[in-house]
């Protein structure tokens, strides 16, 4: 079973005009926060790098109170506007969630997210920001 | 009518200037209306995120890409786009993007194929403009779309297909494989963290001289290096001659065009083509000669 906000993000998203997906995508890039200088602090070490992803990115899991997963990024690319969004719907709907779940999102996923229209490049960078945090997750089991 | 010259990219002393222009034209020729200014991006989303007032897109998988097979948009898909972004023949087509122009060359490249050759690129792309501060708008123009006759796509000049690459080997012609030093070297299938795109041998073709792409732009803004420090690294260091017949390749064909355009517009190099099939199909063909 999909952890439930990821769940309802694709079922929004599936619904929606290319123009208004991107639009949607956007907003989600603006509210983009680089991870706080009390978790890391740049250059950033590279045992935190997404493989994968041309934007640069970072990402981090600091279990939360509950002992559940919450995720931080850093994107080292002032135009990289999708792995922002990325980013931002990884933090906004996998934080909190079970591991067991979050490891069984299917990669494929986020074609319904960007849309088919992805490039092969761009497409394998993003599916690697959630690859990432599926092995992160899977590895706090 | 003459060419347009933008006097303030004169001091990089390009051999065709008129192919070049500045932020700061560009922003003086926002309502020009025989100027269309095209972003073209790799990052799907930069445009609809901010683009320079009055400019279209031209998205190089949805727009310039044949939908089934691996080729470009056929003559009358290019009159569709061409009416749709509202230029005619005359129109001064002014292409930027993100990764330093990368996919603007690709799509001057391209509309060079149907003959539109009044095409130049902003130097320093989207980098400089956001750089410099200059505006961004979320407002899609309103284009009056136009009628565009029916071009005709003629390749020879500018494209080489893997048969030409083989008769170019023939005559030890001279090649520029502008892909990462390890894929020139065949440690790896595809550029540092991008996936592989599916090439069955590493290694580059033979005789090919390795000038990473970049090497041709300033990393802080995006913008090309100067006619002087271009000819310092191609002709220079890599002992090409602007009367050389040339061959560029990358992995697809996206970052020869760069080189490309460098190498035609900046250099002055009068025979030069951009392999598209690049890597990814000299990679898989059987029994093509490679190096190491």
């Amino acid at each position: 079973m999909l952890p439930s906000r990821y769940k309802e993000l694709l079922n929004d998203l599936e619904s929606l005009e290319q123009s208004e997906r991107f639009e949607l995508l956007i907003e989600f890039a603006e509210r983009f926060q680089p991870v706080p200088e009390s978790i890391a602090t740049s250059p950033y070490r590279v045992e935190n790098r997404v493989p994968g992803c041309e934007s640069e990115v970072y990402v981090w899991n600091i279990p939360d109170s509950k002992g559940l997963p919450k995720w931080y990024f850093a994107v080292e690319n002032p135009q990289g506007i999708s792995a922002k969004a990325m980013a931002v719907i990884l933090d906004e709907t996998l934080s909190g969630e079970s591991p067991e779940q979050i490891a069984q999102i299917p990669q494929e996923s986020i074609y319904t997210i960007f849309g088919r229209t992805l490039s092969m490049g761009k497409g394998q960078g993003l599916m690697s920001m959630l690859g990432v945090i599926k092995v992160l997750a899977q590895r706090s089991l | 009518m003459g060419e347009i010259i933008d006097m303030a990219q004169a001091h990089k002393d390009f051999v065709h200037p008129e192919k070049i222009v500045s932020t700061e034209w560009v922003a003086e020729h926002l309502n020009d209306p025989s100027v269309r200014i095209v972003e073209s991006n790799e990052d799907q989303l930069l445009y609809s995120s901010g683009h320079i007032p009055g400019s279209v897109e031209v998205d190089w998988v949805n727009d310039l890409n044949h939908p089934i097979r691996r080729d470009y948009l056929q003559e009358e898909g290019f009159q569709e786009l061409a009416s749709r972004i509202g230029i005619t023949p005359e129109t001064t087509v002014v292409f930027y993007g993100d990764k330093s122009n990368w996919w603007a060359c690709y799509a001057l490249w391209v509309f060079e194929l149907f003959g539109h050759t009044k095409a130049k690129i902003m130097d320093g792309g989207r980098l400089k403009w956001e750089k410099e501060s200059r505006p961004l708008t979320k407002d899609k123009p309103s284009i009056q779309g136009t009628d565009y006759p029916l071009p005709k796509r003629s390749e020879k000049a500018i494209r080489a297909y893997r048969d030409d690459v083989l008769a170019h080997l023939k005559v030890q012609g001279k090649l520029v494989d502008v892909r990462s030093p390890e894929e020139y070297r065949g440690e790896r299938l595809h550029m540092p963290d991008y996936p592989n795109e599916g090439a069955l041998r590493g290694g580059h073709i033979p005789g090919a001289k390795s000038v990473p792409w970049a090497r041709a732009v300033n990393a802080a803004d995006g913008s090309f290096l100067s006619q002087e420090q271009l000819a310092a690294i191609y002709q220079q260091e890599c002992a090409l001659s602007p009367q050389d017949e040339v061959i560029a390749y990358c992995r697809i064909g996206e970052r020869s065009s760069h080189t490309w355009f460098v190498l035609k517009y900046l250099l002055g190099f009068e025979n030069v083509r951009n392999y598209d099939g690049s890597w990814t199909e000299w990679g898989n063909l059987v029994n093509v000669p490679i190096e190491k």
